[in-house]
């Protein structure tokens, strides 16, 4: 395996070229919210934007050709880099309207169904009766929580949840599965405690009962090998924002018998097949859920962020994350007063380090840390019930990512010692 | 440093010991606000009394500013009229947007927030009590809009 080369990599993404508050090194630690560009993935937006800009599936003429097949050869790129076929990729807007998707098709097909109405072959399996279970866990982030909360409101489905243990993990043993369970959809990576979950555990309890399984992979994809053709789910949903891709993309994985199955969710242009005054009928996937004038420019942008991530090599880029994580929970486990939330060792843990400061709150810690150049998250990460569940209000929360190395624990853990000397805690 | 504009002594103080906290028993109105992307919340009670004043009591959690904040509020508009109670919330939300200089005689330790309008993101840290006193006053007095 390799080490990354930290100084080469910094040297491509812009940002780091600019200072903070008072001409300090930018020290980012906010990776899990959203990752930095590399010049690549800007050059390559910048180059659609320039030479190829045009609608998508859409015009007579070459520009729309070009487009159309940078788009379809972006979406060939993302495809292979989770070893999925690229007929089974959606774009969607971000990670959020993906599971969005996902819930939506079984709202729609149950209005549909309830009102006699007409549904692909297979749609049954989207169907949901009161007293149907969904299962999500107590460390969801909100975009994976709420969603099922409001499809158990309009349904009268029932949603359950699988507990947490006290250091961070999943507690299989808090639930069981039943006939009734439809729906079973959980984190690959917590954003907040960082535990990644076993998910082949979770697909076998799942599949006993003949559940379908959701992954949000928001905080798995950018950071390790992740192949569907390993994991026994039947969605994957991602942000490309969060893997050095631009803002305004997200992707949703499907089995093509289940994508060809579902109702569409956001209508009009380019979904349909075809159009009368009374009725249509709708295009397979995955134009079925990508209605208008896609994001074209940002798909090209996301596919050029895993080019950089491919030459990096995913299993390098998870080795040097989790020796920062090892590097950062050592440390912390150092400072007196201060308290990891999660697990407080590396192993099936990525590098979101969420940790709170006695006698202090996150907001201020993470004013401090501002003031020295280092970027953090504080508050509840949208992931409320899990600060809930662990007794915090908050927590502030690092992230590292590839462009990260020791220099930046280091500035962490300085921080964090000038918060506690600022306040006057800690001694 | 700028954050001492911020954190200055007298916001420390309140911080650590703030004025007024603990909740009455018996109240009119009362308000739960809470800051959504950072947790902090306020649980806030009004009661009219027959002068026309409103004693305020609240308990809360959260970060230094909101905390000082709600300490500096308790001193300022604790048992006065919804007319400068009133005052004195538009008279800070205006601060912090610097459209009107700290007036110390309607804010009193209350200016010394005014570091905090070089941070935008705390700026709803500082007003979450001054909101909630508001909502509940309101409430309490029956004059809404
Ligand atoms: C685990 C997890 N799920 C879902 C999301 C939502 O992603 P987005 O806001 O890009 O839709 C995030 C991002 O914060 C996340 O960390």
């Amino acid at each position: 395996m390799a080490q990354l080369d930290v100084a080469k990599i910094r040297a491509d993404f812009p940002i780091f070229d600019r200072t903070v508050r008072n001409d300090r090194r930018l020290v980012y630690l906010d990776s899990g919210a959203t990752s930095q560009k590399p010049r690549q993935v800007l050059d390559a937006e910048r180059n659609f934007y320039e030479r190829h800009n045009a609608a998508v599936h859409r015009g007579a003429h070459q520009l729309a050709e070009e487009a159309t097949d940078l788009f379809e050869a972006a979406r060939a790129t993302i495809a292979q880099f989770i070893g999925a076929q690229p007929d089974d990729i959606v774009f969607t807007k971000n990670a959020t309207e993906a599971l969005n998707l996902v819930s939506y098709s079984f709202l729609n097909a149950t209005i549909k169904s309830a009102r006699g109405k007409a549904l692909p072959e297979g749609a049954s399996r989207f169907v949901l009766a009161e007293g149907d279970e969904i299962v999500v866990t107590e460390m969801e982030h909100h975009a994976n929580l709420v969603p099922w909360q409001e499809l158990c409101d309009k349904t009268g489905a029932v949603l359950k949840w699988i507990g947490l243990t006290d250091d961070g993990r999943l507690d299989l043993n808090s639930i069981e599965f039943t006939a009734r369970t439809k729906v079973v959809a959980l984190t690959h990576q917590s954003n907040l405690l960082g535990t990644i979950n076993d998910i082949p555990a979770v697909s076998a309890m799942a599949r006993a009962v003949g559940a379908l399984i959701v992954l949000d992979a928001c905080q798995s994809i950018p950071h390790m090998p992740v192949d569907v053709t390993e994991l026994d789910v039947d969605f994957i949903a991602w942000s490309g924002h969060k893997m050095l891709g631009p803002l305004g993309i997200g992707c949703l994985w499907g089995r093509a018998e289940l994508l060809a199955s579902m109702p569409p969710f956001i209508t009009g242009g380019s979904m349909i097949e075809t159009v009368h005054m009374e009725s249509s009928t709708f295009a397979a996937p995955p134009k079925r859920f990508e209605a208008g004038v896609p994001m074209a420019a940002q798909a090209v942008g996301l596919a050029a962020a895993i080019d950089y991530l491919n030459d990096l090599g995913m299993d390098n880029v998870a080795a040097h994350e989790h020796r920062l994580t090892q590097l950062a929970l050592d440390e912390l486990a150092k400072l007196p007063g201060v308290r990891v939330i999660g697990p407080l060792v590396a192993t099936d843990r990525g590098s979101a380090v969420s940790f709170v400061v006695d006698g202090l709150h996150p907001h201020d810690v993470g004013q401090i840390l501002d003031e020295h150049g280092v970027a953090v998250r504080v508050g509840h990460h949208c992931a409320w019930p899990v600060c809930r569940r662990y007794s915090v209000p908050a927590t502030t929360r690092a992230t590292f990512y590839v462009y990260n190395d020791e220099s930046d624990v280091q500035a962490l853990v300085d921080g964090i010692k000038a918060a506690q000397k600022f306040f006057g805690v800690g001694e | 440093m700028n954050l001492e504009n911020m954190y200055q002594e007298i916001i420390l103080d309140h911080y650590k010991h703030p004025h007024g906290k603990g909740l009455k028993d018996d109240f009119a109105a009362e308000v739960h606000h809470v800051n959504p992307t950072c947790g902090d919340e306020i649980t806030l009670r009004i009661t009219p009394n027959a002068d026309g004043t409103l004693t305020v009591s609240y308990d809360n959690q959260g970060c230094s500013i909101s905390q000082a904040s709600a300490s500096i509020l308790f001193d300022q508009i604790n048992n006065v009229s919804l007319e400068q109670g009133t005052e004195a919330v538009d008279h800070l939300i205006a601060m912090l947007q610097r459209t009107e200089e700290p007036n110390e005689d309607i804010l009193g330790d209350g200016i010394a927030l005014i570091g905090v309008a070089q941070y935008p993101a705390r700026v709803k840290c500082a007003l979450l009590s001054w909101m909630a006193w508001k909502d509940a006053a309101i409430q309490a007095t029956g004059k809404g809009e």
